[in-house]
């Protein structure tokens, strides 16, 4: 905080969900998380937007991305809000077991090394509690994989979450998700703002290099 | 052939693929017939390149295209024979200078190549290689083409390939010229500098990816053009590719070219043909659509040298392609050609030709003689 008091340090959160509903509860908890971490960075003293990425608005384009292998123009923008983020908040439905397919096949047009070391928090909605799971069997080592840094704390909200308050005790959905929040803030508070990407067209070494490199 | 500021022609990818509109499919034997007399008939109508893809796998046919090429060579008189693209990576770098050199000898110098590392994953291991190391293999493979077409003698050792001692390769390039050469990629800045280091050409195949896409890597090209030191970026030399589809009224384009879109390998089934005309350089409709469209080209990457379009592809049949030719060749071409040279900033080179390479070899040597 400056000596005004005003927040420094803004940094930028992307929301990533994949619900299929409007409205849905993989967006309500996406937007409860949101809200959890930018209240948590609040109490730091740092200032955070928040973008959504709704993967449902872009249906077609990642059908056709995966396809064609380059995103249409929105696309390309959602893509960038969200490897150009300072954090990543990420829900999605649970589907047989999984992520749902249309999440999967957004996260698959990523770039390699787009989210390196990026805070990542995963959430997933479900019918039941009994597909909790899913946050650490499915989503975790996907983004794993994409050597993000994956938060400890995970949320799963059942359906039956939504209907349970605070009297339900530490372990009630309200709790998990300021906690949750709490997690992603500290870590975010601890890091530099993310530099913009740099243009990925510039070649790490003179053709002389590439050329030496061989003998 | 010389003093042409800009070429323009077809290039084939040589996919077998079902006529949606038939069910009918050609055989192999069919489709490289077919890809004969388009090639001629490109000359016909008054195109400057015909260039040919290789593949080694169905259902592609041109897995050996100069003998595809050396035919056509003998079929043709000005016509400029070149490749889109071939494989540097898992080809015998040996290989491609004895097989382009002869087909130099058998065209009368009516031969380029525009090279590719080839994106199909089992085709490395099918030649021994590993798709891995295809930036390196592309690289040290190229570095020794280079040499084996100008130096006599070469000795020379590398990590893909068995060494060479006291090596000529024969036939020598005709008139001790070696075939101009394109570099081609679709997003690799590695590719762009190697064009840029050897002052060789750069072709972007501007089908797949939204114009602006390959606008970053052209730009890359010419400034790097300018710090090997080779000219202004102006002086790069750059072909694109693109795709069209014409009928003298552009509704008729679009329903007749629309289920060849939908099912077309590569992008059938997925964008619209809307979507896609949109976000690419493919155009269909008239020829004033297509003109007003690939005469845009040069604000986009700065004045070039060689237009490439793909018209034979997606089971399209022979009758189709022909027609397509005469609407290029006779309505498309020769406004592009008048358009172009309009505001051509003299700087700007002129399409390669064997026979300004080899009058810019005499002048140099002449030069160099007379500082001696």
């Amino acid at each position: 905080m400056t000596n005004d008091g005003r927040m420094t340090a803004n940094r930028r959160i992307a929301v990533l969900s994949a619900g299929l509903g409007t409205p849905s509860s993989t967006r309500l908890l996406a937007d409860r998380l949101a809200a959890a971490t930018v209240a948590a960075l609040a109490d730091r003293g740092i200032a955070a937007e928040v973008e959504h990425v709704e993967v449902r608005e872009h249906a077609q384009a990642v059908v056709s991305a995966t396809l064609t292998r380059f995103p249409g123009p929105d696309l390309e923008r959602a893509i960038a809000s969200i490897t150009g983020a300072d954090a990543l908040i990420a829900v999605t439905p649970t589907f047989n077991a999984s992520y749902s397919g249309l999440f999967k096949s957004f996260v698959d047009l990523l770039e390699p090394g787009s989210l390196d070391d990026v805070p990542v928090l995963i959430g997933a909605t479900g019918g039941s509690e009994r597909h909790s799971l899913v946050l650490d069997h499915a989503l975790r080592p996907l983004f794993a994989y994409l050597h993000a840094v994956v938060l400890p704390t995970g949320v799963y909200a059942a359906s039956g979450d939504w209907g349970s308050g605070d009297a339900a005790g530490a372990g009630a959905l309200p709790g998990r998700i300021d906690r949750a929040g709490r997690e992603l803030a500290a870590l975010l508070a601890g890091r530099q703002a993310r530099p913009v990407l740099e243009d990925a067209l510039a070649v790490d070494a003179d053709f002389e290099d590439l050329l030496r490199s061989l003998d | 052939m010389t003093g042409q500021q800009m070429q323009f022609g077809i290039f084939s990818v040589g996919d077998v693929t079902e006529d949606p509109t038939t069910g009918r499919t050609p055989t192999d034997a069919q489709r490289l017939q077919d890809i004969l007399t388009i090639a001629q008939h490109a000359e016909e109508v008054g195109l400057d390149v015909f260039a040919l893809g290789e593949h080694h796998n169905p259902p592609f046919v041109p897995s050996s295209p100069t003998t595809v090429l050396g035919y056509i060579a003998g079929r043709t008189e000005r016509i400029l024979l070149s490749t889109a693209t071939t494989l540097i990576t898992t080809n015998d770098p040996v290989k491609i200078a004895e097989d382009y050199a002869t087909l130099q000898h058998v065209a009368g110098g009516r031969v380029d190549l525009v090279l590719g590392r080839g994106n199909t994953g089992p085709v490395y291991p099918w030649f021994g290689q590993d798709i891995r190391q295809g930036i390196p293999l592309a690289v040290e493979h190229y570095a020794l083409l280079h040499r084996l077409w100008r130096q006599e003698v070469v000795d020379w050792e590398g990590r893909f390939r068995t060494p060479l001692q006291g090596f000529t390769t024969t036939p020598r390039p005709l008139d001790g010229v070696p075939p101009f050469v394109w570099h081609g990629s679709i997003r690799s800045p590695e590719i762009a500098e190697q064009a840029a280091y050897y002052g060789d050409g750069f072709f972007a195949n501007n089908i797949f990816w939204p114009a602006e896409h390959y606008q970053r890597l052209i730009g890359y090209y010419r400034q790097r053009f300018e710090h090997y030191g080779h000219g202004t970026p102006a002086q790069a030399t750059v072909g694109l590719g693109g795709q069209a589809f014409v009928r003298p009224r552009s509704q008729d384009a679009v329903d007749e070219f629309r289920p060849y879109f939908d099912h077309a390998p590569v992008y059938g089934h997925g964008p619209s043909l809307e979507e896609f005309t949109a976000q690419t350089p493919l155009t269909v409709g008239s020829p004033q659509q297509v003109v007003d469209r690939y005469a845009g080209m040069r604000d986009l990457f700065g004045d070039y040298q060689r237009q490439l379009f793909l018209v034979d592809h997606a089971g399209l049949p022979l009758k189709t392609v022909l027609e397509q030719l005469d609407l290029l060749g006779g309505e498309i071409v020769p406004v592009l050609r008048r358009e172009l040279a309009v505001g051509r900033p003299a700087e700007v080179p002129d399409a390669p030709t064997h026979a300004a390479r080899v009058a810019a070899l005499a002048a140099q040597q002449e030069s160099e003689a007379a500082t001696v």
